[in-house]
């Protein structure tokens, strides 16, 4: 394990050709470089946009309500006089931990339960690929839209829902890939020098399938981004005043058949361009760790 | 083929088990007690002992799940708490409202997608393979609320040609006698073209939104499995003994790239019928969606559960249906079977 980081010199592997690597794919494909851009632009929002925004997202100033976007008000007022530029900037660090969490939790449920099945087999494997075929009976926002009704309307519980929709996916390839590494020689020369089986599979058949988990994250993260939105934007989850991209366009919606299209319109598209990039930025990645499943 | 059906039928039949499991657990679920929760926040002690018998969560687990699985057979799916009224009569009232929708966006897209997928697969690097490659990348992208959203505003506020977003048909307008609850249908049978118009008018713009929706993975694998096929040794073969273009294209491949274009339809499904929910909210849709939605508001969970189990039980008979529709389409597969 220890040798993949420890060899820069040598160009066929290790770190230094990785980024080589993805140097080549990001010159070449222009596209992942936009993509890889906006993904800056958006943490960069995230980690400090309550600081930079003009005007207090919260503070509202009936006199400036319903303004058309203006030099004073980037992408105008909403029907509370509230800044919709502050509000769209500071809605991406609630939206982009929604959708991290969530991601990072059906990793650890969905990958780590897969990982299992795919490498133990037998009654691990059937529980496994039972429980995920029994999500996979529902349509997937119906489900959430089920659990987050069932367990409460708060924040965590759209987290949570939004990973057990994503279960059946991680877990199916996890296993898939845990599944056909259960014999390589590698792990029978870990289990001959005496590891464990719960030591094979977490340092040595985990490790392996990694990569491809990561690319999966970062694809998954845009339908995070979709699925949550959508409960909030159907009154789950995240309650007004706080600002929210779905939650926003739900607010403007109403100002859109009399004409303020702003209030609804500049939220909907951070959200389409957070979406938008994440899902060129899940292509990008896999053409760089998995070229052989290039589209 | 009877054969592949029972098969396909019978292996359906676990996954309907876990579906009514779920839903059950979802109520049991409910946070803090379900009795205390009816009974309301004013209500006595005794009071809430008395709804604890009546909904028999006094009684174990397994004995409610009994229970439960008991009303369902009877097609009980428990009282609205807001309205009072039988939550599966009202499912049964919206439904068609839902399946309209859902059925007319799909249709027209896949009367988009498919033509698209094979011409861009067919004409690699034309302008309009340029237009399937951004269609498909930024249609999954889209919100679909927020689609819906900009049609309105466009076709309505700015070019006033759509009626107002206010659901299934005009106020002027009565609906038509109701004979399958499809307004389309029920206009043509009452022969009411005016009624007809009006319905199609309000439903144009929710099920644009649902089309643009499901066009990019349809249009996305049409193309793919075109391509894969148009590579392959067979229609190599077909080229070679010197069949017309056209009859290479839809006789030879448009028939086996289907088959991957058919499975995709099963995922389609899934997200079009979450989708759905969303349009039916923006465009103020009577359907089942907007059913849900409403209750989720009012915390009245008997809808929400009706409305989950009403969805996953659709979505199971779909791909049951796609899989049998499948075995028509390859008759490899009833060999096997």
């Amino acid at each position: 394990m220890s040798d993949t980081t420890a060899a820069p010199s040598a160009p066929t592997h290790g770190m230094g050709a990785i980024l080589r690597h993805a140097q080549y794919v990001i010159r070449e494909n222009k596209v992942t470089g936009f993509a890889f851009g906006l993904f800056v632009i958006i943490l960069l929002a995230a980690l400090f946009g309550p600081h930079i925004v003009p005007y207090d997202p919260l503070a509202s100033n009936t006199s400036a309500a319903l303004q058309a976007p203006s030099a004073r008000h980037w992408f105008g007022t909403d029907q509370l006089g509230r800044d919709v530029f502050s509000r769209v900037v500071v809605a991406t660090r609630l939206d982009f931990a929604i959708a991290i969490f969530s991601v990072v939790l059906v990793f650890l449920m969905g990958g780590l339960a897969g990982v299992a099945a795919g490498f133990f087999g037998g009654w691990t494997d059937r529980i496994v690929s039972r429980i995920a075929d029994t999500i996979m009976a529902f349509p997937l926002f119906v489900l959430a839209m089920g659990i987050v009704a069932a367990l409460g309307n708060t924040v965590e519980n759209i987290v949570l829902a939004t990973a057990i929709v994503n279960f059946p996916l991680y877990a199916r390839i996890a296993r898939a890939e845990a599944n056909v590494r259960r014999e390589a020689g590698f792990v029978q020369a870990a289990r001959l020098s005496g590891n464990g089986e719960m030591r094979i599979l977490l340092g040595h058949i985990l490790p392996n399938i990694m990569p491809i988990m990561v690319v999966q994250m970062s694809l998954t993260m845009g339908y995070a981004i979709l699925n949550a939105a959508g409960l909030s934007f159907i009154g789950l989850g995240v309650r007004p005043p706080t600002p929210e991209w779905g939650i926003m366009v739900a607010e403007g919606a109403a100002f859109m058949v009399s004409g303020e299209w702003w209030i609804a319109f500049f939220p909907g598209l951070g959200l389409m361009m957070a979406v938008f990039c994440f899902n060129l930025l899940g292509d990008g990645l896999r053409d760089i760790i998995d070229p052989q499943r290039r589209t | 083929m009877l054969h592949l059906i029972l098969k396909r039928t019978a292996l359906a039949i676990p996954s309907l088990i876990g579906v009514v499991i779920v839903t059950f657990l979802l109520t049991r679920a409910l946070p803090g007690d379900p009795a205390a929760y009816f009974a309301g926040p004013a209500a006595s002690k005794e009071a809430i002992e008395q709804i604890r018998v009546a909904l028999g969560i006094d009684q174990p687990l397994i004995v409610q799940f009994g229970r439960y699985v008991g009303d369902l057979a009877r097609g009980d799916l428990g009282n609205s708490l807001s309205t009072g009224l039988p939550v599966a009569t009202e499912i049964r009232t919206r439904l068609p409202a839902s399946a309209e929708l859902t059925i007319l966006g799909l249709l027209v897209s896949i009367l988009i997608a498919v033509p698209l997928g094979i011409f861009a697969a067919t004409n690699p690097g034309s302008i309009l393979d340029h237009t399937c490659r951004i269609l498909t990348t930024a249609g999954v992208s889209l919100p679909v609320f927020f689609t819906g959203l900009i049609l309105v505003y466009f076709f309505y506020y700015q070019l006033g040609i759509a009626p107002a977003p206010l659901g299934r048909l005009d106020i002027f307008f009565s609906p038509p006698p109701r004979v399958t609850g499809f307004f389309l249908i029920d206009s043509l049978i009452a022969r009411d073209g005016e009624v007809f118009l009006a319905s199609l008018k309000q439903l144009i713009l929710p099920a644009a939104t649902l089309a643009i929706f499901s066009l990019a993975p349809i249009a996305r694998m049409t193309r793919a499995s075109m391509l894969a096929v148009l590579g392959s040794e067979f229609v190599r073969t077909a080229r070679a003994s010197g069949l017309s273009p056209g009859t290479v294209i839809v006789t030879y491949a448009f028939r086996n790239a289907m088959l991957p274009v058919v499975t995709t339809l099963g995922m389609v499904f899934s997200f079009l019928l979450g989708a759905n929910v969303l349009v039916e909210k923006v465009f103020a849709w009577p359907g089942i969606g907007s059913f849900a939605v409403e209750a989720l508001i009012a915390s009245d969970f008997a809808p929400v559960q009706g409305f989950v189990l009403t969805m996953a039980v659709m979505y199971v008979v779909l791909n049951l249906l796609i899989d049998i529709l499948y075995g028509l389409i390859d008759p490899r597969v009833r060999i096997e079977a």
